[in-house]
C-alpha cells in the first residue's frame, strides 16, 4: 500500500456514524461511508440503474440502492442483492488524523 | 437433477431472472428459454419514461450485457411462440422448430395489454404499451406541438401522459372511474397524482369512457366519448390493464383463474410446471388474497424464486409486496397493501407534495407509501418487516426521524 497515491477527500467528521455521504473528489462522483467504527468508499453511481448509492441505505456493510433495491457490500464492492450483477469500484482508503484519504491508482 | 432440462418460457424480466438462477445455483443441464420477443430479457419500466422519450436506448433495459447473457450458455429460441404443452410426454409445441422435451417447465409468459372492444380501435395511430417495440412505435409520434388522447388512468397511462407533456405534446387523460389508479392506491394519493397532472397543464376526465374513434377528414383522429365529447387528437394510448397470457396454461389443463394458480413454491397444479411473474396467481399474505402483482419486485423476485423450486431448494415465496412510479420528477412508492380496514396515520400534510401514510392493524404498521419520501420510506419498510407495535403519534410526528423510529 505504500506506493498508492493518496488524495485528501474528506474530514472523518464529515461522514456520520453507520451511514452514506456522496463526495466528488477529482472528478470522480463517489460514495463515502462509516460502517462498523471503519471508513469505506465506492463510486457512487449504481451499477444498474444510475441511482446515486448515496441517497440509499446503509445496512450492516451492504448499501442499497435506493432505485432498485439492488446491495452491493462497501468493502469490496462486490454485489449481493438482485438486480445488481455488476460490481462497483470500491477504493483504498487511510485516516490520518481526522482526515480521509482516497488512492485512485 | 443437475443433467434434467429446464425450459423457460418467456424472456421478459422473470424469466431471465428464472435463467440466471439456474446457472447461479449450480444447474448445469439444459436451459431453453423461448420467448415471442427478438430481444434478450430486459426490464419494461423505462418503456413509459426514458426509452419512449428517447434518452435512453433498447439495449439499456437489458437485464445483463449481452456478453453476460451468452456467458449463461443458454439454449435461446427468440421471436419464437409455444403453441402447446404435452404433458403427457412432457414436451412443448413450438411455432417454428421440432418440439422440446422438458422434465421442469417454468411459465413467464406474462401478459399483453388489454384493448378496448369499440369501433375503430384498430386505426393506425392508436396505441398500447407493453413491448420495445411497443415503445419505439409510439416514441415515433411523441412530437412538440401534437395532441395525445391517453385511454385509461392507472401508471402506465400516467407515466406516458407526463413522458408527453415533457416532449411538448398536449395531453387528456380520459378514466372511468372516479379517481386515478382507483385499483391500486387510497384517495389520498389519487387527489395528488390528480394535482401533479393539473399542474402541468394535462386535462384529466374522470367518470368518462370510450364510445368509439374514429379519423376525421382532416386526417387526425377523433376520441368519442360515452357522454357525447370528442376529443380531437393526433395519437391515442390505451393503457387499461394487462390480461395474463393463461390460455397456454389453461389449454394443458393447469388449474387458472385470471392467471396461472401456483402455490408458495411457485408450483402450478403439476409440480413439474412453474409459473412466476406477472402471469402467476398466488395467495398473497399481506394482502389476504389470492392475486397477480404486476410488479418489477415480483417480476424478479418470483422468477429467481421458481429457478429455486425448479432445482429442488425449498422456498416460501412470500415477499412484503413494493411498487414505485416515476412521474415527472415525482417519485411515488408502495410498501404492502393498503386496505379500507386499515387505520391510516399521515407523516406530513397530503395536500403537499412530500407527505407518507402508514397503514395500522392495531399500532402495527403493516403498510406504507407516499410521494418523494423513498428514503424514509425504506425505514418504513423495516418497520413493517420487523411488524413491532408503534405509538402512532410518534410515526405522525416529524421531529421524530424516521431511522429512530
Amino acid at each position: 500500500m505504500s506506493n498508492l497515491e493518496w488524495t485528501d477527500a474528506a474530514a472523518v467528521d464529515d461522514v456520520p456514524e453507520d451511514d452514506v455521504i456522496g463526495i466528488v473528489v477529482a472528478g470522480r462522483d463517489l460514495a463515502l461511508y462509516s460502517a462498523g467504527g471503519e471508513i469505506f468508499a465506492t463510486d457512487n453511481i449504481c451499477t444498474h440503474g444510475q441511482a446515486r448509492l448515496c441517497e440509499g441505505f446503509l445496512e450492516g456493510h451492504e448499501i442499497e440502492c435506493p432505485l432498485h433495491q439492488g446491495r452491493f457490500d462497501v468493502r469490496t464492492g462486490q454485489p449481493t442483492c438482485a438486480p445488481v450483477t455488476e460490481a462497483i469500484r470500491s477504493y483504498p482508503v487511510k485516516v490520518e488524523g481526522d482526515r480521509v484519504f482516497l488512492a485512485f491508482a | 437433477m443437475s443433467t434434467d432440462t429446464i425450459v423457460i418460457v418467456g424472456t421478459g424480466q422473470a424469466g431471465g431472472w428464472a435463467a440466471q438462477t439456474l446457472r447461479k445455483e449450480g444447474h448445469a443441464g439444459k436451459v431453453v428459454l423461448i420467448g415471442d420477443e427478438p430481444h434478450i430479457p430486459y426490464e419494461r419500466p423505462p418503456l413509459s419514461k426514458a426509452v419512449l422519450a428517447g434518452e435512453a436506448t433498447a439495449e439499456s433495459t437489458y437485464l445483463v450485457k449481452r456478453e453476460a447473457f451468452d456467458a449463461l450458455a443458454l439454449d435461446w429460441r427468440p421471436s419464437v411462440r409455444v403453441t402447446a404443452i404435452d404433458r403427457a410426454d412432457r414436451q412443448l409445441r413450438l411455432s417454428a422448430g421440432e418440439p422440446i422435451g422438458y422434465d421442469k417447465l417454468i411459465l413467464c409468459n406474462g401478459g399483453r395489454a388489454r384493448t378496448l372492444p369499440v369501433p375503430g380501435v384498430d386505426l393506425p395511430g392508436i396505441f398500447t404499451l407493453r413491448n420495445i417495440e411497443d415503445a419505439k412505435a409510439l416514441g415515433q409520434v411523441l412530437l412538440p406541438g401534437k395532441r395525445l388522447v391517453v385511454v385509461g388512468g392507472g401508471w402506465i397511462g400516467l407515466e406516458v401522459a407526463a413522458t408527453a407533456r415533457k416532449k411538448g405534446l398536449a395531453v387528456t387523460v380520459v378514466e372511468a372511474m372516479n379517481r386515478l389508479c382507483e385499483r391500486t392506491v387510497p384517495p389520498e394519493i389519487s387527489a395528488y397524482l390528480s394535482r401533479l397532472h393539473a399542474s402541468h397543464d394535462t386535462q384529466v376526465i374522470l367518470g368518462a369512457s370510450v364510445a368509439a374513434f374514429a379519423r376525421a377528414d382532416d386526417g387526425t383522429l377523433r376520441t368519442k366519448l360515452n357522454d357525447g365529447t370528442e376529443l380531437a387528437c393526433d395519437a391515442v394510448l390505451i393503457g387499461i390493464g394487462l390480461v395474463p397470457n393463461d390460455e397456454l396454461a389453461r389449454a394443458a389443463g393447469l388449474a387458472c383463474d385470471g392467471g396461472v394458480l401456483v402455490d408458495a413454491q411457485c408450483r402450478t397444479s403439476d409440480a413439474d410446471i412453474l409459473a412466476a411473474g406477472d402471469v402467476a396467481s398466488w395467495h398473497c399474505e399481506w394482502a389476504g388474497r389470492r392475486m397477480r402483482l404486476e410488479s418489477w419486485q415480483n417480476a424478479q423476485e418470483q422468477g429467481i424464486a421458481a429457478a429455486r423450486s425448479a432445482l429442488g431448494i425449498g422456498v416460501r415465496y412470500q415477499p412484503l409486496p413494493w411498487f414505485w412510479s416515476d412521474q415527472y420528477e415525482t417519485n411515488l412508492q408502495i410498501y404492502g397493501m393498503p386496505t379500507p380496514a386499515h387505520r391510516v396515520v399521515a407523516r406530513g400534510a397530503p395536500d403537499s407534495d412530500s407527505f407518507m401514510l402508514f397503514y395500522l392493524d392495531g399500532n402495527v404498521v403493516s403498510a406504507a407509501l407516499g410521494p418523494n419520501v423513498a428514503r424514509d420510506l425504506r425505514f418504513a419498510r423495516r418497520l413493517i418487516e420487523q411488524r413491532k407495535a408503534i405509538d402512532p403519534d410518534r410515526l405522525a410526528d416529524l421531529r421524530v426521524p424516521m431511522s429512530k423510529l
